[in-house]
């Protein structure tokens, strides 16, 4: 693709002023890193704030007298119980039982705020707009999606939005924020506290400069992202998840709420629900587990893992070096019976062995804010 | 000695009439990001002109170096194997990769001059 026909988001001058060294992604033209670099941008962000340019993400309004209840239809997850101001994580599945993409749905009163993948924005749409017919579901095209990462990042709002101090983790309002109108939930893609901002497309460079001119605040681009996540224990869609993966096989338990689980009040009712619950009730032939990694060499996507005796046993799905973990970390499918946390396995990367440990995530401590 | 370079980036030091110094240039340290791990060949492995001869992990990505003349390595920069930053910070001299024996000093004159390399960065 050439550069030219990369879509480019509200920030794309500051990035370029910011000396980001642009790379195709999902379409959009985006930082990959700023001259600090990734593993400067990632220690920043667990140090101090990040901020993240995520405005290639779909937004989406869903509205409809039971636009929860309608949702449900589409996902595994409890959106009717989403509290008012608050929001979740959610799995579009399909037929087989696998997932689509994964999304965060947010409560905002009268309506439903989704993001989505931008990878998939435009086959979400397409689901959301064909199966729930009776809702009004809506592109945003007209705002940016920014992103605060980092245990400076409360104590930054808090100069910037007073009423952002007394968030938790989930929480999820619209805000006017120096006179912007915008959307801030307390949750993010890195393990640590942080907020995810909406702001109108206009507004959206004024208020990236604004935060930027925090001390604690540094530009962190998509390689320190993936970084971030990893060691975070955080699925990538399309390389940890995938449409042939179900959420018993991503050890995505804790997404589905009881209440949709076969003896819940509302089971089922989504698609291949059968095979999920099948895959609940008798288990799975694999699982996603979390890697630690002896040596320096990143064990990357596509690894093939063998027990102790040469019998390919799974593969790498995402993996890299931690630069908080100053060593490689990986996550991927194993065979289940060589899921337990401790369990030695072997790496092949370019012929040769590397000892790998199946490890708990996330491999780096969470610091989400609960209050 | 002046550095003679490739079109990949690579510097080669003559040292004596048969053994040269290899690493990468700044340019190529800048595109490459953090490195976190350089795989290092064995001693005695000997390579033609443009084989791999080692793996320059960054964060993100793996980037093979390929040999810049045939020989056979005579030594490797050990200190890559716990500070493989030292080829970020210092690409032309405390990062050097391999020394090797040349099998043919005459490739030597495939290389380019300082001058020659850097036409090829803009």
């Amino acid at each position: 693709m050439s550069e030219d026909s990369l879509l480019k988001t509200p920030l794309y001058d500051l990035h370029l002023e910011l000396g980001g060294k642009m790379v195709g992604f999902a379409g959009y033209a985006m930082p990959v890193q700023y001259p600090l670099g990734i593993m400067g941008e990632h220690k920043h962000t667990r140090a101090k704030a990040g901020l993240f340019d995520v405005s290639h993400m779909g937004q989406v309004t869903v509205r409809g007298d039971n636009a929860a209840l309608d949702f449900e239809t589409l996902v595994p997850v409890d959106i009717v119980g989403i509290e008012p101001m608050t929001q979740r994580y959610a799995l579009f599945t399909n037929e087989q039982g696998g997932i689509d993409d994964d999304l965060m749905v947010s409560n905002a009163g009268d309506h439903l705020f989704v993001v989505v993948n931008a990878a998939c924005k435009e086959q979400d749409l397409a689901r959301m707009q064909k199966g729930l017919p009776n809702c009004e579901v809506t592109a945003i095209t007209d705002r940016a999606l920014l992103a605060l990462q980092g245990p400076a990042a409360a104590a930054v709002m808090a100069r910037i939005a007073p009423e952002t101090a007394d968030m938790v983790f989930m929480d999820w309002r619209p805000m006017l924020i120096d006179g912007i109108d915008c959307f801030i939930g307390r949750a993010g893609y890195t393990g640590e506290d942080g907020f995810e901002i909406s702001v109108p497309a206009e507004q959206a460079e004024a208020f990236a400069r604004r935060l930027l001119a925090e001390d604690e605040v540094e530009a962190i681009g998509l390689g320190a992202r993936d970084s971030l996540r990893l060691e975070a224990g955080l699925c990538l869609y399309g390389h940890d998840l995938d449409p042939s993966t179900s959420p018993v096989e991503g050890s995505l338990l804790w997404a589905m709420q009881k209440v949709r689980r076969a003896d819940g009040e509302r089971a089922g009712g989504f698609p291949g629900a059968d095979i999920i619950f099948k895959h609940l009730a008798e288990g799975v032939t694999r699982k996603r587990v979390g890697l630690l990694i002896q040596g320096r060499a990143p064990v990357r996507e596509g690894a093939e893992l063998q027990d102790g005796k040469g019998n390919t046993i799974g593969t790498v799905t995402s993996g890299g070096f931690g630069p908080t973990l100053e060593a490689p970390v990986a996550m991927g499918y194993v065979a289940t019976e060589f899921a337990k946390l401790g369990t030695e396995l072997i790496a092949i990367v370019r012929n040769r062995e590397i000892p790998v440990t199946v490890a708990k995530m996330p491999m780096v401590p969470q610091r989400y804010h609960r209050g | 000695m002046s550095l003679k370079y490739t079109v990949d980036h690579e510097w080669v030091k003559l040292e004596a009439d048969d053994v040269v110094l290899v690493g990468i240039t700044n340019h190529a340290q800048e595109q490459l990001g953090d490195v976190v791990f350089v795989e290092l060949p064995e001693i005695d492995t000997a390579f033609g002109q443009g084989d791999d001869i080692s793996v320059i992990e960054s964060v993100k990505a793996a980037s093979e170096l390929k040999a810049p003349v045939s020989g056979s390595v005579v030594a490797v920069n050990e200190l890559l194997a716990d500070e493989p930053n030292i080829v970020n910070d210092d690409p032309l001299d405390a990062g050097w990769f391999c020394r090797i024996k040349l099998s043919d000093p005459s490739e030597l004159d495939d290389l380019l001059d300082e001058d020659a390399y850097n036409a090829t960065l803009s």
